[in-house]
C-alpha cells in the first residue's frame, strides 16, 4: 500500500483501518495446542504398557513362560500361576458371547428390517439405557437377585437335563462360570447390538431391493440380501463385543465367585484376570505378588488391545469415522 | 479485432477492454498466467485476465470449465483446499496478492466472497451475522459498529425488512433474504472487489431478480466479479464477460460484444447454445 | 404344480413372520435386564433411601443411621478432577482431528483412540496406581480422578471429533473469505456451532465414569469419613455400593441399593436429559 497517513486511511476504509492485522503466531499455537492435545492418545498408550511393564518386570524375569501355563495361583508360597484367570476370562467370555451373540444379532435384524417403525426408537432407547446402568450395580443385581433365582430354578434344571456332562455336574453353590457368563453376557448385549445395527443399516438398498424385486419375503430378503453381505461387520461386532467382555470387571467379580481353580463344571466357581485384580490388589502384602498382579494385568491389556485391534480393522472398512464402541 | 498494444505475449483469448471513448480502464484486478492444479490434475491452464475497476466482470462457461476454481485465486481460497497450488499472479491495485509478505487473511478482507449456497451463521442473530466480519476482526468500536451494521443492511437492500428484527436468528430468513445478508456481511469489512460464485442459483426467480438489482447498484462503489452458469443473468448483469471453457480463457470482452458478436467459435458456439 | 407353489410361498411367508416373531422375542431378551435391574434397585432402594441417606456418614454395623454422604460428595468431587483432565485434552484433541491433521496421521489417531476406548478401566486404576499411588506411597482423591480423567480422554475427543465434522463446510469456508482468522474462525464459528453435541458427548462421558468402581478400587480407595484433602483417599459412590454390597451385613445390603438407587438415578437423568437436547437440536435445525 502506498504511504497514507492513519487519517488518510481510516477516511478511505474506515473498517479496514480498525481492523487489528491477523496474528499468525495465535493461528500457530491454536494448531500445536490442539496437536499436543490429539497426540495425547499416542502418550496414553505408552504410559500403559511403560506401567504395566515396569510394575511387572521382576515378575516377568522370574517366571517368564510359565506365568502363563501354570495353574498354581498361591500367593502364601509365592506360586504364580495365571492360567485358572485366562482359563476364567476365556470361558467366561466365551458363555457370554454365545448367549449375546445370537440375541443381539437378531434384535438387530429385527431393529432394522423386520420391525414397525414406531417400535425402533424406543427399543434403541431402552437399549441404550441398558447400557448405561454401571457395573456395580448389575453386580448388586446379580448377588441378590439373579444367582439366587438360577440356583432355584434354571441351574437345577440344566442339571437335570445336561448334567451327565461334566460342564453341569457337581454341586450348585451360586456364585459359578455360569453366572459370571451370563451377566457378561447383559453387559455386551447392548454393544453387539448397537454396532449390528449400524453394520447392517450400512448395507445398501440396492441389496434389499433386488430380492425383493425376485420376489423374496421379508426374512428371505434379509437373509440373502443384508445379513451375507454383513458378515463381516458382524463379525467385527462380535469381536468387538468379545473385547468388551473380556475386561468386565465389577459385575463378574460380584457373581463368579472368585476361586483360582480350573474346572470344568460351568457350576464351580471361577475366576478372572480383571477380577483377581480387583480382588488381590490392594490385598497384595509382597512385592512379587504385586508385581504378579501387575503382570496380570498386562496380559489383560495385551490381549483386549489385541482383540480390539482385530475388531477396528474388521470394522473399519464398514463405519468408517463412527466411534463404534459408543452406543448408537 | 482491436490489436492489443501490449509488449509481453498475452493469452490468445484476452484483449485489451476499452470503455467507450477507447481508453483503457482502470484495473480493480488483474490475473497473469495464473495456472491452477488439484494434485496433478491441471484445473486452469495459464489464464490471464483484467478485471476492470467499479465495473462487473462475468465468468461464464459450461460446468467444470473452472470458473469456481479461478475465482478462487483471486481471494487465495483455494489453498483451503489440500494439494491445490497455483503458479502465476493475481494483482489487486498493482500490488500482488502472492507476494510473501502478503497474509491471506488480509487478501480476504480487502476481496469478499459470497457463496452459491447462503451461510449465515447458525449461532449468531441477523445483526451479529453482518457484522461478524468486522467483530472478529478486532473492531470493537461499539459506534461504529452500529453504523456499519445499518450501513450494510442498506447497501444489501435488507435493512428496511430486518431492522426490528435484528436479533433474530439468521436462519429464520428467506433464501433471497438469506442470501443478501450474506452480501451485507461481506460488504461490511470493506472490501474493494466482491466476488460471487453462482449467488442465484438457489433462489427462486424473484429473489434472484432483486439480488441483480443490487449487483447493479453495488457496482458503483465496488468491483464485482461474478461466476454465473446462467447466460442470461451474465446478460443481463455485468459489463464485461469472460467464457472459460476446459480450464482456459478462450474469450473476454464487453457483455454486448461477447453476445452479440463473439470473435472466437466456442465462444459462439457456447453463447448459442451449440453445447452446454 | 400350482397349489404346490402357493402352499410353498404361503410356508415362506409363515416362515418370514415366524422369524419377526423370534426377533422380536430376542430383543424383548435383551431389553428384558434393564427392566429387571431397574425394577429391583427401585423397590429395594427406595426404603432405604431417607434423608439421612444423603446427609450421614457411613456408620458401624449395628448402629442405625448411617448415610453415603460422603460417597455422593467424594463422585462429584472425583468427576470435577477428571473433568480437568479429560475436557480440556479431549476436546482440544477432537478438535484437532477434525480441524487439522492429515488424512493418514488422523486415521492413526483415531484408531488409536478407539483402541484405548476398549482398554478395560481397571487396566488405567492399575496405572495411576503405579504411576501416583506408589511414587506418593498414599491413595487419593487426585490419582482417582486422574485415572477417571484419562478414561474420558478418548471418549470424549471421539465424540468432540465427529460432531465438529457434521459443521458444513459453508462455514468454515464463509469465516475464512471474511478474513478472520483460522483460530478464530474454529472456535467462534465451528466449535461455537457444535457446541451442544460437544456439551453433550461430556455429559454422556461424565455419566459412564460417574458410575466406573474398578479404576477407583486402589487409587481412591475409599473412606468412611469426610474427605478433607485430596492427597487422601476418597469415598466414592460406586465403591461404597462396592464394598456393601460384598459385605456380609444386611443393613450395608439396604444401603447398597439405595445407593445404588441413587447413582441409577443420576446416570440415568443424564443419559435422559441428553436425549432431550439432542432431539430438539435436530427438531429445530
Amino acid at each position: 500500500m502506498s504511504a497514507v497517513t492513519v487519517e488518510e486511511a481510516d477516511a478511505i476504509h474506515p473498517a479496514q483501518a480498525r481492523m487489528s492485522p491477523p496474528s499468525r503466531f495465535a493461528d500457530k499455537a491454536f494448531y500445536w495446542l490442539t496437536l499436543s492435545m490429539a497426540f495425547a492418545v499416542v502418550l496414553l498408550v505408552i504410559l500403559i504398557g511403560w506401567q504395566l511393564g515396569q510394575g511387572s518386570w521382576q515378575a516377568i524375569q522370574k517366571f517368564r513362560f510359565h506365568f502363563v501355563a501354570t495353574s498354581t495361583w498361591d500367593p502364601v508360597a509365592e506360586q504364580y500361576g495365571a492360567l485358572p484367570f485366562i482359563y476364567g476370562t476365556a470361558i467366561s467370555s466365551l458363555i457370554a458371547l454365545l448367549i449375546a451373540v445370537p440375541l443381539s444379532i437378531a434384535t438387530a435384524v429385527y431393529l432394522t428390517e423386520l420391525a414397525p417403525l414406531w417400535i425402533r426408537q424406543p427399543i434403541v432407547s431402552l437399549i441404550e439405557m441398558l447400557a448405561a446402568i454401571p457395573s456395580v450395580i448389575l453386580g448388586l443385581w446379580g448377588i441378590f437377585v439373579m444367582i439366587p433365582w438360577l440356583r432355584d430354578y434354571p441351574f437345577p434344571f440344566l442339571q437335570r437335563i445336561l448334567g451327565w456332562t461334566p460342564f453341569f455336574s457337581g454341586p450348585i453353590y451360586g456364585p459359578c462360570m455360569l453366572a459370571g457368563g451370563i451377566i457378561v453376557a447383559i453387559m455386551v448385549l447392548p454393544i453387539i447390538t448397537s454396532v449390528s445395527r449400524e453394520i447392517l443399516r450400512s448395507v445398501p438398498d440396492l441389496q434389499r431391493e433386488a430380492a425383493y424385486a425376485l420376489g423374496a419375503t421379508r426374512w428371505e430378503v434379509t437373509r440373502i440380501a443384508v445379513l451375507s453381505y454383513a458378515r463381516k461387520g458382524l463379525f467385527g461386532a462380535v469381536i468387538l463385543g468379545l473385547g468388551r467382555a473380556l475386561g468386565e470387571t465389577m459385575a463378574v467379580t460380584m457373581v463368579i465367585g472368585n476361586t483360582p481353580q480350573i474346572a470344568a463344571s460351568l457350576f464351580k466357581p471361577g475366576y478372572t484376570l480383571a477380577s483377581v485384580i480387583a480382588n488381590e490388589f490392594t490385598e497384595a502384602t509382597t512385592d512379587m505378588y504385586l508385581q504378579a498382579l501387575f503382570e496380570i494385568g498386562l496380559v489383560l491389556f495385551g490381549v483386549t488391545i489385541l482383540i480390539n485391534l482385530l475388531a477396528q480393522l474388521l470394522l473399519k472398512t464398514i463405519t468408517a469415522g463412527a466411534a463404534p464402541d459408543r452406543v448408537q | 479485432m482491436s490489436r492489443p498494444e501490449v509488449v509481453e505475449p498475452r493469452d490468445p483469448g484476452a484483449a485489451v477492454l476499452l470503455d467507450t471513448e477507447g481508453e483503457a480502464l482502470p484495473l480493480a484486478m488483474e490475473a497473469k498466467n495464473v495456472s491452477m492444479w488439484y494434485g496433478s490434475k491441471r484445473a486452469i491452464d495459464n489464464v490471464s485476465l483484467d478485471m476492470p475497476a467499479k465495473a462487473v466482470t462475468a465468468i461464464i462457461g459450461p460446468s467444470g470449465c473452472g470458473k469456481s476454481t479461478f475465482i478462487r485465486a483471486l481471494n487465495r481460497m483455494h489453498e483451503l483446499v489440500p494439494h491445490a497450488r497455483i503458479e502465476g499472479s493475481v494483482f489487486l491495485h498493482g500490488q500482488n496478492l502472492y507476494a510473501s509478505s502478503m497474509d491471506p487473511a488480509v487478501v480476504r478482507r480487502r476481496v469478499g466472497m459470497v457463496f452459491q449456497k447462503s451461510n449465515p451463521f447458525p449461532t449468531m442473530s441477523i445483526g451479529e451475522n453482518a457484522i461478524v466480519g468486522l467483530r472478529l476482526n478486532g473492531v470493537s468500536d461499539r459506534r461504529f459498529l452500529n453504523e456499519r451494521l445499518e450501513q450494510s443492511l442498506r447497501m444489501a437492500a435488507l435493512w428496511d425488512e430486518v431492522k426490528d428484527d435484528l436479533h433474530k436468528s439468521g436462519t429464520s430468513l428467506s433464501g433471497g433474504q438469506q442470501q443478501r445478508l450474506c452480501i451485507a456481511r461481506a460488504l461490511a469489512v470493506e472490501p474493494e472487489v466482491l466476488l460471487m460464485d453462482e449467488p442465484c442459483s438457489a433462489l427462486d426467480p424473484i429473489a434472484t431478480a432483486k439480488i441483480e438489482e443490487l449487483i447493479q447498484g453495488l457496482k458503483t462503489q465496488y468491483t464485482i466479479v461474478i461466476v454465473t452458469h446462467n447466460m442470461q443473468q451474465a446478460g443481463r448483469v455485468s459489463d464485461f464477460t469472460a467464457f472459460f471453457y476446459m480450464g482456459r480463457l478462450i474469450e473476454v470482452g464487453s457483455t454486448t460484444k461477447i453476445f452479440t458478436n463473439p470473435n472466437e467459435k466456442q465462444t459462439e458456439d457456447y453463447i448459442t447454445g451449440r453445447f452446454g | 404344480m400350482e397349489i404346490q407353489r402357493k402352499d410353498h410361498h404361503s410356508w415362506r411367508k409363515l416362515k418370514s413372520t415366524l422369524i419377526s416373531g423370534l426377533t422380536f422375542c430376542s430383543a424383548v431378551l435383551v431389553i428384558a435386564p434393564l427392566g429387571l435391574v431397574f425394577f429391583h434397585v427401585l423397590m429395594s432402594g427406595i426404603g432405604a433411601v431417607n434423608l439421612e441417606f444423603f446427609t450421614n456418614l457411613p456408620k458401624p454395623v449395628g448402629v442405625p443411621g448411617g448415610g453415603m454422604a460422603n460417597a455422593i460428595v467424594g463422585t462429584l468431587e472425583l468427576l470435577a478432577l477428571a473433568s480437568v483432565i479429560g475436557i480440556p485434552v479431549g476436546v482440544l484433541g477432537g478438535i484437532f482431528l477434525a480441524e487439522y491433521g492429515t488424512a493418514r496421521v488422523n486415521a492413526v489417531l483415531r484408531f488409536i483412540a478407539d483402541v484405548l476406548n476398549g482398554v478395560p478401566s481397571i487396566i488405567w486404576g492399575v496405572v495411576v496406581y503405579g504411576l501416583i499411588v506408589l511414587r506418593f506411597k498414599s491413595f487419593s482423591g487426585y490419582a482417582g480422578g486422574l485415572a477417571l480423567g484419562l478414561i474420558m480422554i478418548p471418549l470424549i475427543l471421539r465424540t468432540t471429533e465427529e460432531v465438529i465434522l457434521l459443521v458444513p463446510a459453508g462455514y468454515r469456508e464463509a469465516a475464512l473469505a471474511l478474513g478472520i482468522a483460522r483460530w478464530k474462525t474454529i472456535i467462534q464459528i465451528v466449535v461455537k456451532t457444535a457446541s451442544r453435541g460437544i456439551i453433550t458427548g461430556i455429559l454422556l462421558a461424565l455419566a459412564r465414569v460417574g458410575g466406573e468402581t474398578a479404576p477407583l478400587l486402589f487409587t481412591a480407595f475409599g473412606n468412611h469419613f469426610w474427605n478433607r484433602d485430596l492427597n487422601e483417599p476418597i469415598a466414592a459412590l460406586p465403591l461404597q455400593i462396592f464394598t456393601y454390597a460384598i459385605s456380609p451385613y444386611d443393613d450395608w445390603h439396604r444401603q447398597a441399593w439405595a445407593g445404588a438407587l441413587v447413582l441409577v438415578t443420576g446416570v440415568f437423568c443424564v443419559n435422559v436429559l441428553v436425549r432431550i437436547v439432542t432431539r430438539v437440536r435436530t427438531a429445530s435445525a
